[in-house]
């Protein structure tokens, strides 16, 4: 995070404690997106349009009620960033043109799943950050097509259950790092967050809402339904995703990746996979040992650079 | 008022000019491809102000072309073929945002096998979207339109998005004499764009093109749009004479030449209606009773006017220049379900399929598809649907086949 951004969030106690979001959605209990989503919008606040993509959260703004103080307009899996597109332009024009004033100005935020970023909707992100739209990308990656049950995608982690792979040895390919794909680009901003670290989630959007140009940001999403995991867990599973190092909290800003959080000493990865139904098959009937250290060996080497330099 | 020979594509890239849009997001796609091009180079050039975003497909173009006249710009963009079909999704989805703009599509015939010449199959995809359908015939026809589907989109009792359709090659590619307006005739025309309540913006936040759950809303936004679209038929009429009474040119909604005292008619959509009106002159030399008949109007579908154009014929040739795979004509189906069971209804209503891909339809066709509706009027039964298509064609395609042939066995080891 640079040093020109001087963070309102310097303990707990300075997020805020009422929320901007409604309640009462149709998310499922104990949804690690929302939770994500909520801390977002918190920072965020009502002055945006949120460009939704097909997913999950699609299902939050069900006529005639919405939990978005601001505005929402759903656009199609495949193409919310050029909805974006079409918002800011529209801004923009209507700004140099004296239709509308400085304060009536948006700040556009486009909300899609992992399936839409990494798989349909790649395209559209690849070409807005291509041409510089200034915007805001919030993918709540709950590694798996949630909304239609859990089926693999693109993010689904290596050895996973899900509907489309029911096997001994779950999801035979590995999680896109998107991460990377987005910063190859070099966007103003990309960062991974996590609902259960929220002083780092909020650092990190305060951090994008100063910034212009393509901001992009993954939260990891525990995922109830999707992951098989009793709803009160959602955090302790979240942390654990970053206290066992499978999803390093990082950002990328001016050709440079920071990570945010060292987790150390790391925990060994299956203090995270054991309270998950969708990893049962790597201890159950057996422990399938070459699984479990395969998975383990990709995180050590992962961190085996970073722990180093500290970078 | 300025008179120059232009292309259809420029009246097209004139149409949106005089009509002062805000955003062009844009994709190229021949034979579309100098409209966008007419239109940067005038913004590049300072002449209009205006912004272009090139966007990475017309799937997206059509995403930002609707999101951002729902944001409160007025948007123009234009596609063909294959991008219309690629954008097919969002065609579908962009009148629900109840949002107005406009997009012209070059008609061109859609893959497989692919081509660049025109036919009617890619517009016709679009025909049950919500989208409002304008047909031209001429280069003037095109500028004129886009100016017109300005006013009748943004009418506060239609407000729905509209096609301009031209075809490829014979009007985009092609030169005609076009009067291009004066940029203030224009103006009192079609006012600056009102976004009315649909737009976005801090302190008054709005949700578009939410989720409902049921049939019951669900039925009620589509017939709302249905509704709305019907309603720009009578809007038409008056936006019609509007430009009638500042411009000289009037265009009806159904485009009648002839037709009063015929006894058939040709019926057609499009640039090759202009080959239908040589050979109605043709035929009239020759003493028959024939007249031409053409919808400009496709969505909403001018049914009432085709009923009054048709009452008392004893037959219609209908020309589709597209085929409902399986079926066969479009605007036959169409042109059926509004003439069945109507009194003084033609009883014959012969089809024929011709110029796919930009197959030419010749003067002695025309003759011919005249001499079989006569002949099927005598006989008192609608005859089989034609497929046009000669014996010199078919000569020619024989070779091609042979040659197909011999290279493909030539490569066998």
């Amino acid at each position: 995070m640079s040093d020109a951004t001087v963070t309102v969030y310097k303990r707990m106690k300075d997020l805020p404690s009422t929320h901007l979001l409604g309640a009462g959605t149709a998310m499922c209990a104990g949804c690690g997106g929302l939770q994500a989503l909520h801390e977002v919008y918190d920072v965020l606040g009502e002055n945006t349009i949120v460009v939704n993509a097909a997913g999950c959260m699609t299902l939050l703004s069900v006529y005639p009620f919405t939990p978005f103080r601001g505005s929402w307009l759903y656009t199609s899996m495949a193409s919310a960033p050029a909805g974006a597109q079409g918002v800011r332009d529209a801004l923009d024009i209507q700004l140099s043109k004296g239709r509308i004033q400085p304060e009536q100005d948006l700040q556009v935020v486009v909300l899609t799943g992992d399936g839409a970023a990494n798989g349909m909707g790649l395209s559209a992100t690849s070409a807005a950050i291509e041409r510089g739209l200034d915007f805001i990308y919030l993918c709540y990656d709950n590694e798996g097509y949630g909304n239609t049950g859990q089926q693999s995608s693109a993010a689904t982690p290596h050895g996973a259950r899900t509907s489309t792979s029911t096997g001994p040895r779950g999801f035979a390919g590995y999680k896109k790092d998107l991460f990377a794909i987005w910063a190859a680009h070099r966007p103003a901003y990309v960062a991974t967050v996590i609902g259960s670290e929220p002083l780092d989630l909020a650092r990190k959007i305060e951090h994008a809402k100063s910034l212009k140009g393509p901001r992009l940001i993954i939260a990891l999403s525990p995922c109830p339904t999707g992951w098989d995991f009793d709803p009160a867990q959602t955090v302790e599973i979240g942390r654990l995703a970053v206290k066992t190092g499978l999803w390093p909290l990082k950002e990328y800003e001016d050709g440079r990746v920071t990570h945010t959080k060292l987790p150390h000493p790391r925990l060994p990865v299956e203090e995270y996979l054991k309270l998950q139904g969708r990893f049962d098959h790597l201890f159950s009937p057996s422990r399938n040992e070459a699984l479990l250290a395969e998975i383990q060996a990709r995180v050590d080497a992962y961190w085996a650079d970073i722990e180093t330099t500290g970078a | 008022m300025t008179r120059a020979l232009i292309t259809g594509n420029a009246a097209a890239a004139w149409g949106a000019r005089l009509a002062r849009a805000d955003y062009v997001p844009a994709f190229p796609i021949t034979p579309q491809t100098e409209i966008i091009e007419t239109l940067a180079g005038w913004m590049d050039a300072g002449e209009f102000d205006c912004r272009l975003t090139l966007l990475e497909s017309e799937h997206s173009m059509l995403t930002a072309a609707g999101a951002a006249a729902a944001s409160g710009v007025r948007v123009f963009t234009a596609t063909s073929s294959q991008g219309l079909l690629y954008a097919m999704e969002m065609i579908y989805a962009a009148p629900g945002l109840r949002a107005p703009f406009v997009l012209v599509n070059v008609s061109r015939g859609i893959q497989t096998p692919v081509t660049l010449e025109p036919d009617h199959n890619d517009v016709l995809a679009a025909r049950d979207s919500g989208f409002l359908q304008l047909h031209c015939a001429t280069c003037q026809e095109v500028l004129d339109s886009t100016l017109i589907a300005y006013r009748l989109g943004e009418d506060h009792r239609v407000r729905l998005p509209a096609i301009v359709n031209m075809d490829g090659f014979y009007l985009s590619f092609t030169r005609e004499p076009v009067e291009i307006p004066e940029p203030a005739q224009a103006s009192r025309f079609l006012p600056a764009f009102d976004p009315e309540t649909t737009r976005f913006r801090a302190g008054s936040p709005v949700s578009q093109a939410v989720v409902v759950l049921g049939g019951s809303p669900y039925s009620y936004f589509r017939y709302e749009q249905h509704l709305a679209a019907l309603r720009a038929l009578e809007v038409y009429e008056e936006v019609a004479a509007e430009f009638a009474q500042q411009f000289g040119r009037h265009y009806a909604a159904l485009e009648t030449y002839r037709s009063d005292d015929a006894e058939f008619v040709f019926c057609m959509i499009g640039s090759f209606a202009t080959k239908a009106r040589d050979a109605v002159d043709r035929l009239r030399e020759s003493g028959q009773r024939v007249g031409l008949v053409r919808p400009r109007l496709l969505r909403p579908f001018p049914a009432g006017h085709l009923r009054r154009a048709m009452a008392g014929k004893k037959g219609v040739a209908v020309i589709d220049q597209n085929i409902s795979l399986g079926k066969g004509g479009v605007l036959h189906a169409e042109l059926a379900s509004a003439l069945y069971g109507q009194r003084d209804a033609p009883p014959v209503l012969a089809s024929f399929i011709g110029g796919l891909g930009g197959r030419d339809i010749g003067a002695e066709e025309f003759y011919e598809m005249i001499a079989v509706t006569r002949a099927a009027h005598e006989q008192g039964q609608t005859p089989e649907p034609r497929l046009l298509y000669t014996a010199d064609e078919l000569r020619e395609m024989r070779k091609l086949q042979a040659i197909a042939h011999a290279e493909r066995t030539e490569r066998k080891p």
